[in-house]
């Protein structure tokens, strides 16, 4: 089969030795153990918690922070094995994704050295999974006005409220919640055991199917008072922690992309309509042409946002080009090729359907399309449009 | 304590097209390669056996110069140090010569327990040479392990055979060649890519061997392949839709092709 999509411009000479071995070790993983069950996971509305130790024996938990049992690889590499993930499935990359960069990279920045010490060797390592928790049923796309409130009780802190949409929350062993307190918003280490802390799966997703989300209640979750992340107040501290898993997902995007462009491809050298393969009609030649040009341009966004990443020069309103662009490019791509596969596309026999019903996910969660169009259009225009 | 060789072969990606070189042997420069796929499990064992232990896991080479890939690779997974025989002389060496070559590289690496290889290379699949460095070495061989168990310097194997499965045991050093049962090759971790770059590699030449180089070589190979035809594709397969009577029409078939 024809690698075009993934280097027709040949990008990569754009990455090191390091970086190519990187893809290929996570490339050879996401295709001998998620390629082969992917459908049925995704049937079954399964999520494949198996392979979380063998995430973590890889070195993909966190995989981009340093110490603490993390990998330390750059942004770059973080970007490769997020693309190589989720040509695999939505899912899996979203697991990786709340894991490292939500919930570990929120202890990472914000933690104490005992919250570091408690949870991230063996969040690295797969022994333990961490979740998220911003989104409220009433706090969306704007998470300031959250109603979950923590308040001071002698020596404890006391958590009350709900959070929906919240990844692997009721799979975490300890859950970094954001609330409302008398000094703004604050992060708090929650241990899911806590008393007062229920997680209830999401059912009839039509959507990451192979991952859970769930809504969470707070009724009265009573935590000692070292469990407040001590490192930051306000929005900033979740944001910072968003724009890390925004980066991962430009990425991510576009592996799901060229998975159902070579799905495409791949059927339309083998499928055969008035006598001939349906890749010599021209209308499925432009077809696969606009994938590859979109992918690679994707790519490129990806690679560039990766570098002035490692570079310590992105900035915030960067991420939003990378996140809304290859995101939406990636489901339009993924529809594209299923209308290549014809009927048989519907099924899950063929990814590109599965990919864009993911996708679907990925443009809303970590700020949707419009909140991305318009932190560029602030930029743009120096107006605030929200 | 056991310090094991392992035998890494670089070969063709068996996904890319095969080509062969104008002497008729495959040619391992202008294609892409890798690790034999073989090779990982026997890696792995070793691995396994150390980590259990203690001693360390050298891997051995014997190729071009893109074969460096295959001991890098092996790094990667996690052996700790490697040696690639190159030299010119090489090409073209058989199963002979080329076990002539691993027997001296493994003498001169001196201190070993174990010498452990694939069951067969991705490329030449013969599986004749841990037999030939056996001999050459002079010691025992325990080939075809499904299932491996040390104790003391005492090491078991599982043969499964067509008819009956044996179990065989050696002592000493030896040579154990492995199958794809015997365990489940680990990934390269992202630790490992790193880690691996630290990690030493020797590059020897055959004169570093004391091997003359028309010990080795087209020249001194006792067998010569005199053609090769590339194999012609597969047709495309006959697709036979029931209307009611698909049994009828594939016992046909069959017959027609006097299966039934
Ligand atoms: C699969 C999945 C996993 C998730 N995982 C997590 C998680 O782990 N942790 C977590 O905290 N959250 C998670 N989320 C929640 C996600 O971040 C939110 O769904 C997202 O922020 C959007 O919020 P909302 O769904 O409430 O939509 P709303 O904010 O209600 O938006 C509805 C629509 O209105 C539009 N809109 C809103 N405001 C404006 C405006 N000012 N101008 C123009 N249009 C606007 C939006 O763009 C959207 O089209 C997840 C969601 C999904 C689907």
């Amino acid at each position: 089969m024809s690698t075009s999509a993934d280097d027709y411009l040949d990008l990569d000479t754009l990455l090191s030795p390091d970086e190519i071995a990187l893809r290929a070790t996570v490339r050879a993983f996401v295709d001998e153990r998620i390629k082969p069950h992917v459908a049925q996971w995704f049937e079954e509305a399964h999520f494949p918690r198996h392979l979380v130790k063998e995430m973590g024996d890889l070195g993909l938990l966190g995989m981009h922070l340093t110490g603490y049992g993390c990998a330390g690889r750059s942004s770059v590499e973080y970007g490769l094995a997020a693309m190589e993930l989720e040509a695999g499935d939505s899912g899996i990359r979203t697991f990786v994704s709340v894991q490292g960069s939500l919930a570990m990279s929120a202890i990472h920045k914000f933690g104490s050295e005992e919250q570091k010490q408690t949870w991230l060797p063996g969040m690295a390592a797969g022994d333990l999974i961490g979740c998220f928790g911003l989104t409220e049923p009433g706090a969306g796309s704007d998470p300031a006005s959250m109603a979950t409130r923590a308040v001071r009780d002698g020596d404890e802190w006391v958590l009350d409220g709900s959070k929906r949409w919240i990844g692997l929350a009721s799979i975490a062993d300890v859950a970094v919640i954001w609330a409302q307190t008398d000094e703004g918003i604050r992060g708090f280490v929650v241990p899911t055991q806590s008393e007062g802390f229920t997680a209830t799966p999401i059912t009839g997703k039509l959507s990451m199917r192979t991952s859970i989300q769930c809504d969470i209640t707070l009724s009265g979750v009573r935590l000692p008072a070292d469990a407040v992340l001590p490192d930051v107040k306000g929005l900033k501290g979740p944001f910072s922690c968003l724009n890390e898993a925004r980066y991962g997902i430009m990425w991510g995007a576009m592996g799901a992309a060229r998975d159902a462009y070579e799905a495409a491809l791949a059927y339309a050298l083998e499928r055969r309509q008035f006598d001939v393969p349906i890749a010599s009609f021209q209308l499925t030649q432009a077809k696969l042409v606009d994938m590859v040009l979109e992918i690679q341009k994707g790519q490129l966004v990806a690679l560039q946002t990766g570098r002035l990443k490692d570079a310590g020069t992105l900035r915030p309103e960067q991420i939003s080009f990378g996140k809304l662009n290859n995101v939406r490019e990636a489901i339009e791509i993924c529809r594209q090729a299923r209308t290549v596969i014809g009927g048989n596309g519907v099924t899950l026999d063929h990814s590109p359907l599965r990919h864009a019903n993911n996708l679907e996910s990925v443009r809303t969660y970590e700020g949707t399309d419009e909140v991305h169009t318009l932190i560029m259009g602030r930029i743009l225009t120096g107006i605030s449009a929200f | 304590m056991a310090n094991i060789v392992v035998l890494v072969k670089y070969v063709p990606d068996a996904t890319g097209d095969r080509t062969f070189t104008s002497d008729n042997t495959v040619d391992r420069v202008g294609v892409d390669g890798l690790l034999s796929e073989l090779d990982e499990y026997a890696v792995e064992e070793a691995l396994k056996v150390v980590e259990a232990g203690d001693g360390e896991v050298t891997v051995l080479t014997v190729g071009p110069e893109q074969a460096a890939d295959a001991v890098r690779k092996a790094l990667q997974i996690g052996a700790h140090k490697g040696v690639h025989v190159l030299d010119d002389a090489i090409a073209g060496s058989d199963a002979a010569a080329t076990s002539l070559v691993l027997a001296k590289a493994i003498e001169k690496i001196a201190d070993y327990d174990i010498v452990m290889t694939g069951l067969a290379s991705t490329d030449g699949a013969m599986s004749v040479v841990p037999a030939m460095l056996a001999e050459r070495l002079g010691l025992p061989q325990l080939t075809f392990a499904s299932e491996l168990t040390i104790e003391g310097d005492t090491i078991r194997i599982r043969r499964d055979g067509d008819a009956a499965t044996e179990t065989i045991e050696a002592s000493g050093k030896m040579v154990v060649s492995v199958t794809d049962q015997i365990n489940e090759p680990r990934y390269p971790s992202f630790k490992g890519i790193m880690a691996a770059k630290k990690k030493p590699v020797e590059t020897w030449s055959i004169a570093d061997l004391g091997i003359e180089a028309s010990q080795v070589g087209t020249a001194a190979a006792w067998t010569k392949v005199l053609s090769f035809e590339p194999r012609p594709p597969r047709t495309a397969g006959e697709i036979v839709t029931d209307e009611g009577d698909g049994g009828t029409k594939l016992a046909e078939y069959l017959a027609s092709k006097k299966f039934v």
